[in-house]
């Protein structure tokens, strides 16, 4: 969808009912959210949304003009997928404007019994090339995709002249370095899939050891992913963002990405002139707190530079993962 | 959930809190927690849900600048939040530590749990689903727990909650 | 049952590649062998003139040749590499990325692991596109895998597990072999080739871990099926993928092959597999549905 555009709608996580009311009262064009189940690549436990408060979730949002994205991105497993039937029919059923899906057959049930519902592609689906996606639009219908975290701005700009929907990317929030849909890390150590049920790191497996020093060490499973010595700051307790030894690097390193947030605020100007149709916020495991202060700077910026000002960026420093923040991909191919 | 239980177990609970022998006068502030944590199950039935199996688990938050730790057990049936001794802690599943201005507004959701993670002003040990269970749950009660529990002491409590924000922010900046 | 050596997915020298698919055409007992590179679009060049000669010896010797797809599509000449396959005549082709499926056109393909293939709706759509043989993912549990080996037996489409070598379980934009040596992935000089078997990453204390192949994340262990074989071919599974590792893969292929003909018990062929030095425990976790990393053995197995 060729297009350059200075509007991008603002798409916003939440994972409770009042971070899905904080986040549209803080300006959010869109919220993303899931249900209580596996469905969702954010299962994680006391998060998401029953019927019921989904229910009056999407009410709350279209009163206030907001869209609800529901978020049915897993991959469900032989024998298991009436349970993404059942959150697609729910979901139909309480008018979210939009599913967001990974799942060829997924994708396929919801074209099949909602072609009027937009679909979106999960960035779990990491399709990253122009036919990739143009595969997706041709088959489905997709309406727009969520570009995985890896390309420049150019290489955007590229992919969004060559196909014919919209785009979605990335600007704030955790920097994902496995191609999304293609790990299985955390089902090697902890028997649950990333892809089936949801999880990453599951938080029954991870284990905080102090020690009297004020060492922490981080455990996942069996295995240490990490230790911070007392003046360190910390991450995710994710295998990525773990530090490990090779034949090399004796020392312990970030074999993957060390703990680090994305931000792309200053580049949100390139990246509406690049074709971006939307701009998402990532965090639903995150606190209001966090929904709040983020949706309101980028609500701010975005308009900033809407009116064709010069947009004002709010300092989000302490909420980054490690207190450290990237450009990534975005800005230079020297990230991988 | 009008009906808030008083202790089904009040042998365990005198357990509990034996041989607290600390300086600072507990038993002072033992029925003020537990007006406390009365109110805002009243106010918020819901938020029990998230907590899952957890709500019969003890947990223990220690504001380490305090010269006491509290014992919370999110139980609906039968809340229990008193203040113990840190050196001789009560049996528990997870331990939550930091600041007590940070922790206020953690649970006035004035900052984000992660970023006090990542900074470690934040320090998580045991069952840590449990306190995911337990930080969801609390995050998704609406307004703030700390207007809340102020407003229930008057101007007076109010005024209180006032300056520890506003020593809160200093500490901040 | 047949038996398949997938893609080697290591950055092995030309002379290695060679020699290892004249031992396979004339001393192994495998039916199929993917060819190409899958991992990492950099060292394709190196081997891509020697594919078809490589192709054809293995043809000579009675194998079904399949190419194989790139994982991972972005850059221009990954593209270009992906739609290439479509051109060459009379071979198979395995998909591995999604950017293959656009330009298929109905034609006959086969669908790798990496196409995240988890269940019956998925594989239904895919045949429908003229998909004709699935490469199951590693991380899906014998249980998934026996409800997709009914469908596939409707639709007449071939089924393959991962029997032997190390998992596949991750893939990035970034190459982790470059970034351990204080490069970047454009100036990776190829790293990556003094590693046949993949870099060792082990724990802050020291446990082994994971193995770093380039782009790829992959197990320590050694998935090993051999156990499992006769329930594969109870449940409907066609095909059973030995993964390509730099120890002796004929001795490998003829331990799997003699299991799978009932010349040999399991446990007979355990302890072949024992004798050939495989630096790393073997694992079957996947399969039963538990941390990947795990050896569930057949003792355990009856137990549960």
């Amino acid at each position: 969808m060729n297009n350059t555009t200075n509007t991008a709608e603002l798409i916003c996580p939440a994972g409770t009912p009042a971070a899905l009311r904080t986040a549209v009262d803080a300006g959010a064009d869109a919220v993303y959210c899931g249900f209580q189940n596996a469905t969702n690549a954010r299962n994680f436990p006391g998060l998401n949304f029953t019927p019921q408060e989904m229910e009056k979730s999407v009410a709350y949002a279209h009163e206030k003009g907001a869209k609800v994205l529901l978020a049915v991105n897993t991959f469900p497993p032989a024998g298991k997928f009436d349970l993404w039937k059942q959150a697609v029919t729910a979901g139909a059923k309480m008018g979210v404007d939009a599913f967001i899906v990974a799942d060829v057959g997924v994708a396929d049930y919801v074209a099949r019994t909602h072609p009027d519902k937009r679909l979106h592609l999960s960035v779990q689906a990491a399709a990253s090339s122009p036919e990739a996606i143009r595969y997706y639009a041709r088959e489905f219908g997709v309406k727009r995709v969520v570009l995985p975290r890896i390309l420049t701005i150019p290489e955007i700009r590229d992919i969004s002249g060559q196909i014919p929907c919209e785009i979605e990317t990335f600007i704030f929030g955790n920097h994902g370095l496995m191609v999304e849909g293609r790990c299985s890390l955390t089902n090697y150590i902890t028997g649950l899939s990333t892809n089936m049920d949801g999880v990453c790191s599951p938080a029954a497996d991870v284990e905080y050891i102090r020690d009297d020093a004020g060492n922490m060490t981080t455990r996942l499973g069996d295995y240490t992913i990490d230790c911070y010595s007392c003046d360190e700051t910390a991450g995710y307790p994710t295998i990525c963002k773990g530090r490990y030894r090779a034949p090399h690097r004796d020392d312990g390193y970030y074999a993957f990405e060390e703990p680090i947030s994305l931000n792309l605020s200053r580049m949100l100007p390139d990246l509406m002139g690049a074709g971006v149709n939307a701009f998402k916020i990532e965090g639903r495991q995150r606190s209001r707190a966090y929904v709040r202060r983020v949706v309101s700077a980028f609500r701010k910026a975005v308009d900033d530079i809407r009116a064709g000002g010069e947009p004002e960026f709010a300092d989000l420093h302490a909420l980054t993962e490690g207190q450290k923040q990237t450009e990534g991909a975005f800005k230079s191919k020297t990230w991988r | 959930m009008s009906r808030i239980h008083h202790s089904t177990q009040p042998e365990g609970r005198a357990k509990l809190l034996h041989g607290f022998q600390a300086p600072f006068p507990r038993f002072l502030l033992q029925p003020i927690l537990r007006r406390i944590v009365r109110k805002i199950a009243a106010q918020n039935p819901d938020m029990f849900n998230r907590l899952g199996p957890y709500r019969q688990a003890n947990f223990v938050i220690d504001p380490t600048n305090l010269p006491f730790a509290l014992l919370l057990r999110p139980d609906p049936d039968d809340l229990l939040l008193v203040a113990c001794n840190r050196r001789n802690l009560p049996d528990h599943q997870a331990c939550i530590s930091g600041k007590f201005l940070n922790l206020l507004q953690l649970v006035d959701c004035d900052l984000d749990g992660d970023a006090l993670f990542f900074s470690r002003d934040l320090e998580i040990t045991g069952n840590t689903e449990a306190v995911v269970c337990l930080r969801n749950a609390l995050d998704d009660v609406d307004g703030s727990i700390a207007e809340s529990v102020a407003d229930m002491f008057g101007p007076a409590g109010r005024g209180v909650l006032g300056v520890m924000r506003r020593a809160g922010q200093k500490n901040e900046q | 049952m047949k038996l398949t050596l997938g893609p080697i997915p290591f950055h092995w020298s030309n002379e290695t590649k060679l020699d290892f698919y004249a031992r396979i055409a004339d001393e192994s007992s495998v039916d199929t062998v993917y060819l190409g590179e899958v991992i990492c679009s950099k060292r394709a060049p190196f081997f891509e003139p020697r594919l078809e000669e490589v192709a054809e010896r293995l043809e000579h010797a009675g194998k079904t040749v399949v190419f194989s797809s790139l994982t991972e599509v972005m850059l221009k000449r990954e593209r270009q590499a992906t739609e290439g396959l479509f051109d060459i005549e009379g071979r198979e082709i395995e998909i591995n990325n999604s950017s293959g499926l656009f330009n298929i056109d109905g034609r006959a393909h086969r669908i790798g692991p990496m196409m995240n293939v988890y269940n019956e709706a998925t594989m239904a759509y895919l045949a429908r596109g003229g998909a004709t043989h699935f490469a199951l993912p590693v991380e899906l549990p014998g249980t998934s895998v026996s409800l997709l080996a009914d469908v596939a037996k409707d639709i007449g489409a071939g089924v393959e597990i991962q029997v032997f070598g190390r998992a596949s379980v991750a893939v990035s934009a970034r190459c982790y072999h470059a970034r351990a040596h204080g490069r970047i992935k454009d100036n990776c000089q190829f790293i990556c080739e003094d590693d046949p078997d993949g870099m060792a990453l082990k724990t802050l204390d020291n446990q082994d871990f994971l193995t770093i192949n380039g782009i790829q994340t992959m197990s320590h262990s050694y998935v090993n099926l051999l156990g499992e074989l006769g329930e594969m071919d109870a449940m409907g599974v066609t095909h059973c993928r030995l993964s390509p590792h730099s120890q002796d893969m004929v001795a490998v292929s003829k331990v799997f092959r003699d299991v799978m003909d009932g010349k040999s018990e399991p446990g007979k062929g355990q302890e072949c597999l024992n004798a050939l030095d495989i630096p790393a425990p073997f694992s079957n976790g996947f399969w039963h549905g538990k941390s990947g990393h795990l050896f569930v053995t057949p003792d355990a197995q009856s137990a549960a």
